[in-house]
C-alpha cells in the first residue's frame, strides 16, 4: 500500500509527465540537426534559421501579429467597459451574463461558419479585417472576466471619495479606477492576445480566399496536412515559448487569471 | 441613481452591440439557413423546407452524430477521472505548492491546440517516438496502428481537455472542509466509503462543470478528427466543415451546427439546475 503522499507524487508526476513530455519532444525535435525525430545527429538552430528565410512564414507570422494586437487592443477596451458597467449596474439581468459566457463555450466550429455565412450573404469582402471582428468577440468575453473577478474585490469607497473631493467620471476613472485595476486589465489583454495568436477555426473561415490573410495557425495547420517537416518543429516550438511567456505574466500580474 | 444607472449601460453598450451584431445575429441567421433549400449550383434556394432536419435523423448522418457522442462521451468520462485525480492530489499537497502545480497543469491549455494535437502525429506515427520505443524494449514485427485511429482522436481530446478538468475539480476540493471526512472515518467508516459518500457529492459541481465542457468541445471539435483520425471517420464538426467548403450544402451545415447548439444549451441547463439543487440540499 503506498503511503498518501507517495500516491499523491505519483499521481501528479504522471498526469504532468503526460502533459508536458509531447511538447518537451516537439521543442527537442525543433534543434535536431537531422531534422527527423529517430535520428538525433547534433544541435543545430538551422531549422530556426530556415523559418527566417520563408517568406511565406514571415508574412503569416506578420498577419498573426496584426490581427492579435488589433483585436487585443479594441477587446481590452470594450471588455473593460462591459466588466465597470456589470459590477456597478442596478438591475442585474441573467440574460446578459448567458450572452457574455457563451463566446467562451460556443463550438469553435459554429462560430466559424455563423460569422462566414454571415459576412458572405451580406456581401462584406473577407480578410484580415473580418478575422479581427471575428476574434474580438472571444476576446472580450475574457478580458470582461478577468477585469470582473478584480471588480469584486473592489474597494468602490475610492471611486466615491473621488467625486465627492469633485473630480468628474473620467478623472476618476482615469486617476483612480485605471490604476487600481490596472494589473486585471494587462493580464486580460494578454490573454486575449493570446488566444488570438493561437486561433485557428474562425480564422481560417473568415479569411476569405487568398493567401494574403494567411495568419500562423493556418499556415501550420497547411503544413500539418502536407507532411511532417522539420520547420514545423521550430515554428511550433517558437509559438509556444510566446503563449507561454505572454499567460506566465499575466498569471504574475494578477494571480487567479488562469489559476488560483 | 438614473444617472449611474445610464452610466452603466453606456460601458456595456459597445461590447453588447459587438457580441449581439457579430455572435447573435450570425447565429440566428443559420438558424434560419437549416429551413431554405441547397440551390443548385451550391447557392441557397430561398423556399421553405423541414428536410435538413429530416436529415439529421437520416440513419447516415443520426449515426455521424450517436458516434461523435461516443467518442466525445470516452474522451470526457477519462479526462473526468484522470483530472479529478489530479485535481484531488493537488488539493492534497502542501498549501504553498498548490498554486504552482495548478498553474503548471493549466498551463498547456493556453497554448496553440494544432501544435499540442501536432505533437501527437510526431509521437504516434509509424516511425514515431512510441514505435521506437517499443522496438527498444523487445518489440519486432509491424508496429501497432496508432495515428489515425479512434483511439488517437480520444487520447488527442483527453490531452487537450484535461488541464480545464483539473482546474473545475479543484475549486471544490479546495474548499472542502477536511473535519467532514475526519469525521466519517471516526464513525467507522472506510477510506472508499468516505471518498464516495462524503468527498464526492460536495464537489460534483466541479466535475459536471468540466464534464459538460469537456464534452461540448469534443462533441463539435474539428481538428482533432481531422489530424489525428486522419479523416477515416466523420465526426459532426467535420461534417459541418465539409458542407461548407467542399460539398457546398449550407443549409444543411446550418442545421448542422444548430443540433450541436441545442446539445451544448441542454447540457449547460441541466448542468445549471443539478448544481442550484445540489446548493439547495446542503442549504436545507
Amino acid at each position: 500500500m503506498l503511503s498518501p503522499g507517495l500516491a499523491r507524487g505519483v499521481v501528479l508526476g504522471a498526469v504532468l509527465g503526460f502533459l508536458y513530455i509531447p511538447i518537451a519532444v516537439l521543442v527537442a525535435l525543433s534543434f535536431n540537426e537531422s531534422g527527423m525525430a529517430t535520428v538525433w545527429s547534433g544541435f543545430s538552430v538551422k531549422w530556426y534559421a530556415a523559418l527566417l528565410a520563408n517568406a511565406e512564414i514571415l508574412s503569416a507570422a506578420w498577419n498573426t501579429l496584426v490581427a492579435a494586437v488589433v483585436s487585443t487592443v479594441i477587446a481590452t477596451a470594450l471588455g473593460t467597459a462591459l466588466a465597470l458597467g456589470l459590477e456597478t449596474r442596478v438591475r442585474k439581468g441573467r440574460a446578459i451574463e448567458a450572452l457574455i459566457f457563451a463566446p467562451m463555450i460556443i463550438p469553435d466550429i459554429v462560430l466559424a461558419i455563423a460569422l462566414l455565412s454571415f459576412f458572405s450573404l451580406l456581401k462584406v469582402p473577407m480578410g484580415l479585417h473580418t478575422i479581427i471582428l471575428a476574434h474580438v468577440v472571444f476576446n472580450l468575453a475574457f478580458v470582461s472576466a478577468v477585469v470582473r473577478a478584480r471588480l469584486k474585490t473592489f474597494d468602490w469607497s475610492v471611486t466615491e471619495a473621488s467625486s465627492d473631493l469633485g473630480a468628474g467620471g473620467l478623472t476618476t476613472f482615469r486617476r483612480v479606477t485605471l490604476p487600481l485595476i490596472l494589473p486585471a486589465v494587462v493580464a486580460g489583454a494578454l490573454l486575449s492576445f493570446t488566444l488570438s495568436v493561437d486561433e485557428f477555426i474562425i480564422a481560417f473561415f473568415t479569411a476569405g480566399a487568398g493567401r494574403d490573410s494567411t495568419t500562423l495557425p493556418m499556415q501550420i495547420f497547411a503544413m500539418i496536412r502536407f507532411g511532417v517537416t522539420p520547420e514545423i518543429n521550430a515554428l511550433a516550438a517558437l509559438v509556444m515559448g510566446v503563449s507561454v511567456t505572454a499567460i506566465t505574466l499575466a498569471q504574475r500580474l494578477n494571480r487567479g487569471v488562469i489559476a488560483p | 441613481m438614473l444617472q449611474q444607472s445610464l452610466r452603466a449601460r453606456l460601458l456595456m453598450a459597445p461590447a453588447i452591440l459587438w457580441l449581439l451584431g457579430l455572435m447573435v445575429l450570425p447565429c440566428l441567421m443559420i438558424l434560419g439557413l437549416g429551413f431554405f433549400r441547397r440551390g443548385i449550383y451550391g447557392g441557397i434556394d430561398y423556399t421553405f423546407t423541414l428536410e435538413n432536419f429530416r436529415l439529421l435523423v437520416d440513419p447516415l448522418y443520426a449515426g455521424i452524430l450517436l458516434h461523435s457522442a461516443k467518442i466525445a462521451g470516452l474522451a470526457t468520462l477519462i479526462a473526468v477521472i484522470v483530472g479529478y485525480a489530479a485535481a484531488y492530489a493537488i488539493a492534497g499537497a502542501p498549501r504553498r505548492w498548490q498554486g504552482m502545480l495548478l498553474f503548471l497543469a493549466v498551463l498547456p491549455f493556453w497554448s496553440n491546440y494544432l501544435i499540442r494535437t501536432y505533437a501527437w502525429i510526431v509521437l504516434l506515427n509509424r516511425e514515431g517516438l512510441v514505435t521506437q520505443g517499443l522496438r527498444f524494449l523487445g518489440h519486432e514485427g509491424e508496429p501497432p496502428a496508432m495515428l489515425y485511429t479512434e483511439g488517437a482522436v480520444v487520447l488527442g481530446l483527453v490531452y487537450n481537455y484535461l488541464p480545464f478538468v483539473i482546474l473545475a475539480c479543484y475549486a471544490p476540493l479546495s474548499r472542502l472542509n477536511p473535519e467532514l471526512a475526519e469525521a466519517s472515518r471516526d464513525l467507522g467508516a472506510g477510506a472508499f466509503t468516505t471518498f464516495w459518500r462524503v468527498v464526492l457529492p460536495q464537489t460534483l459541481a466541479g466535475v459536471a462543470a468540466g464534464a459538460v465542457f469537456v464534452f461540448v468541445l469534443s462533441i463539435g471539435n474539428f481538428i482533432t478528427p481531422a489530424l489525428l483520425g486522419g479523416g477515416k471517420f466523420q465526426m459532426v464538426g467535420n461534417l459541418v466543415y465539409a458542407q461548407f467548403l467542399t460539398a457546398n450544402d449550407w443549409p444543411f451545415g446550418a442545421a448542422l451546427s444548430m443540433a450541436l447548439i441545442a446539445i451544448m444549451t441542454v447540457l449547460l441547463i441541466l448542468q445549471a439546475r443539478g448544481t442550484a439543487r445540489g446548493m439547495g440540499e446542503r442549504d436545507a
